[in-house]
């Protein structure tokens, strides 16, 4: 008895511990507790920032209908959905690699412009002068080369020193932009700044759809990238330096060498993703040619624990979101900007639906229960 | 007054804007969290000041109490953005950049929805006027230098005298370099950590409010404030996470940023329309030279926090 009086004594209100394991059934029921969590608050900042909501209550069952809506009502908006959706995966599955080694690339956004960019200069200069195919795989070869060039200078420098990539990468996102308001300035003479469609470039138009191709290509990526970490030696050397640098030096691993190779690829693959958004939909390059997606690219990883396959999945989830809340800032007549409100909630939810998923909550009174279990 | 004295006083009004900005992130980076939603919260303390301006702009109160209603609606609004993070990074142990690229994404949208709707007569042109005190009627550079810039400065120096210099600032800083050494010394971790984070979000959204209604004191104001969030992260980098260099990192952030325009003042140096955009590259580029040469020379005051990023558990080895 003064065993358990002194286990009650000591114990603090709520105290956590690491699960061991979780059942896959009991992990994915959190996070679908938690979406739904995060769509109940999205009703209520829709009460408080929606004034056609605020004004008659009835309308939140249309504020949810209009989420569908705007993905799948026509046959143009689900092609448009899934080839956002490539887009964003592609980006993601870029940084995976770098990822899953711990590093943190935050230069998504930089690397996957300066494919643009170069893409576009390519097509700009030469454009109309070569034969279409040759151009096609130049531009190619330009944006894998620049996406490259924009991961592996942070990744040298941290290979070598150790300098922190989270912030180098970061940096590296805004001399893109300044860099893409350079080029914009030389090659639009009359200081407009914006560079008009160019009609060469364009990827081939397979079945009357523009999109199919895009969404091919990032399908077979899925699958190679998965391959490539799953089951190759350079997937299991990047998951050793993500595990733990010494273990990596002691098995004879090189690690600098592996950072460098990962974000050789890494950048490449956003490099592509810049392809195809410079290729295959926009034929131009602005800016905000990527739209931050390579910030929610970030997220798309991490949400979908840096495996390709379940990246499917969380890069359909935010492409669905933006696209809803779009839809309902069109329907309502509120800012554009609330996309980024009803994406943000959501994922707030989800993030902090990982920690229930990893570690376990006691409350106090849970070893006096244990103990009297010990007991019988 | 002379043009150069004039764009270097407008330079360091338009720093205090990275001084808000960077000494609140250094606060949250030098307790171990790299806080990305910095950009975000900047947004939402402009708005929130906004907003709360807007309800008592045209009233009677007296200016010094408008004054400090909309700094209130600013620490208000930027507390529960830094009270979000801190719940999820430090409570809930989520992944700080994911974290934090989330609240910039939920913070700048919620700001522009916000400040969308009211009406720029009744949170500025009312107001502007009161933050700018004493130096409202002033038409150079000297007007910017009112309540808010000072209290920048302010700030700023007792920042850096706070953490430098007093027993509060060694336990902090202790625990941002290594949780588990000063939880063992009986220094309460998680308080440091929320009480950091949560003054350091505080301190930052004060940047959105003074860009918006006094530097800028233009309606289009607030769709500029994210970039300015980012550049102050990067000034952290810059001054090597010393609060009172800020003031001087900011202000060579501030030269670098608007040099472009004054440049087309002078005669012998030719200026075109494509220098603007390198020389607004111009601070990035710096930025990342200072963390190479830091990184090489590898002196330890000089270094990011040791633990930054990572997450604490107690129980874990």
């Amino acid at each position: 008895m003064s065993n358990l009086a002194r286990a009650e004594g000591r114990e603090p209100l709520i105290h956590l511990s690491k699960r061991a394991g979780i059942s896959r059934g009991k992990a994915w029921s959190i996070r679908i507790i938690a979406v739904l969590l995060g769509i109940l608050v999205c009703g209520i900042a829709a009460f408080l920032l929606i004034e056609k909501v605020q004004n008659n209550p009835e309308k939140i069952g249309e504020f949810y209908g209009t989420f569908i809506k705007g993905s799948f009502s026509t046959s143009r908006k689900f092609w448009k959905f899934l080839k956002n959706t490539a887009v964003l995966l592609c980006i993601s599955l870029a940084l995976t690699p770098a990822f899953r080694m711990r590093f943190w690339n935050t230069g998504g956004e930089g690397q996957t412009l300066v494919g643009v960019l170069s893409a576009i200069a390519v097509n700009f200069y030469l454009g109309g002068k070569i034969p279409e195919g040759i151009l096609l795989i130049l531009m190619l070869l330009a944006a894998l080369a620049a996406g490259a060039l924009w991961g592996v200078i942070p990744a040298i420098f941290r290979a070598k020193w150790g300098t922190n990539e989270t912030l180098f990468t970061l940096m590296m996102n805004y001399i893109a932009t300044y860099l893409v308001s350079y080029f914009l300035v030389i090659w639009v003479p009359s200081g407009s700044s914006t560079l008009g469609k160019l009609k060469n470039g364009r990827l081939p138009i397979i079945a009357d759809n523009e999109n199919i191709l895009i969404v091919l290509i990032v399908v077979a990526l899925t699958a190679a990238l998965y391959i490539y970490l799953q089951y190759t030696k350079h997937g299991y050397e990047i998951s050793v330096v993500g595990e733990s640098v010494r273990t990596a030096r002691y098995i004879g691993i090189n690690e600098r060498k592996v950072i460098i190779r990962t974000m050789i690829l890494s950048g490449m693959l956003c490099g592509l993703a810049g392809y195809l958004i410079a290729a295959g939909s926009d034929q131009t390059v602005t800016t905000n040619s990527v739209g931050g997606q390579g910030f929610t690219g970030i997220m798309v990883a991490w949400l979908g624990k840096f495996n390709p396959l379940a990246m499917l999945l969380t890069s359909a989830l935010i492409q669905l979101l933006n696209q809803g809340a779009m839809q309902i800032s069109k329907d309502f007549g509120v800012n554009s900007s609330l996309t980024s409100v009803i994406i943000g909630i959501i994922l707030f939810f989800i993030i902090g639906s990982e920690f229930f998923i990893n570690y376990e909550v006691h409350f106090r009174g849970h070893a006096k229960k244990a103990a009297r279990r010990a007991i019988k | 007054m002379n043009i150069w004295l004039n764009f270097l006083l407008d330079s360091l009004a338009f720093g205090a804007v990275f001084v808000y900005g960077s000494t609140g992130e250094i606060l949250t980076e030098k307790a171990g969290h790299l806080n990305l939603g910095i950009p975000g919260i900047m947004c939402m303390g402009g708005a929130g000041g906004c907003l709360f301006l807007s309800m008592v702009g045209q009233s009677s109160l007296p200016p010094f109490l408008i004054v400090l209603v909309g700094i209130f609606g600013s620490l208000l609004f930027s507390l529960l953005c830094g009270f979000i993070y801190s719940t999820l990074t430090i409570t809930l142990r989520a992944n700080q950049n994911v974290t934090g690229l989330a609240l910039t994404t939920f913070g700048v949208g919620l700001a522009r929805v916000i400040v969308n709707k009211l009406d720029p007569v009744k949170y500025l042109t009312s107001t502007k006027s009161l933050f700018r005190w004493p130096f409202a009627d002033r038409t150079d550079s000297i007007q910017y230098m009112g309540v808010l810039f000072f209290l920048a400065i302010i700030i700023a120096l007792v920042s850096g005298w706070v953490l430098f210099r007093t027993r509060i600032g060694l336990h902090l800083r202790a625990v941002g370099e290594n949780p588990a050494t000063a939880d063992a010394v009986g220094i309460n971790v998680t308080r440091y950590k929320y009480v950091a984070t949560c003054i350091g979000s505080c301190i930052a959204g004060l940047g959105g409010l003074y860009y918006i209604v006094d530097y800028m004191g233009s309606q289009e104001a607030y769709l500029s404030v994210e970039a300015l969030g980012w550049l102050s992260i990067a000034l952290v980098i810059f001054v090597l996470w010393r609060p009172h260099m800020t003031i001087l990192g900011a202000t060579v952030f501030g030269v670098l940023y608007s040099v472009g325009s004054y440049l087309t003042n002078v005669s012998w140096i030719k200026v075109t329309m494509a220098t603007t955009p390198l020389l607004k590259m111009l601070p990035y580029v710096v930025t990342i030279i200072v963390l190479i040469v830091s990184s090489i020379r590898n002196k330890k005051e000089n270094q990011p926090p040791a633990s930054l990023g990572l997450s604490y558990f107690r129980e874990e080895r």
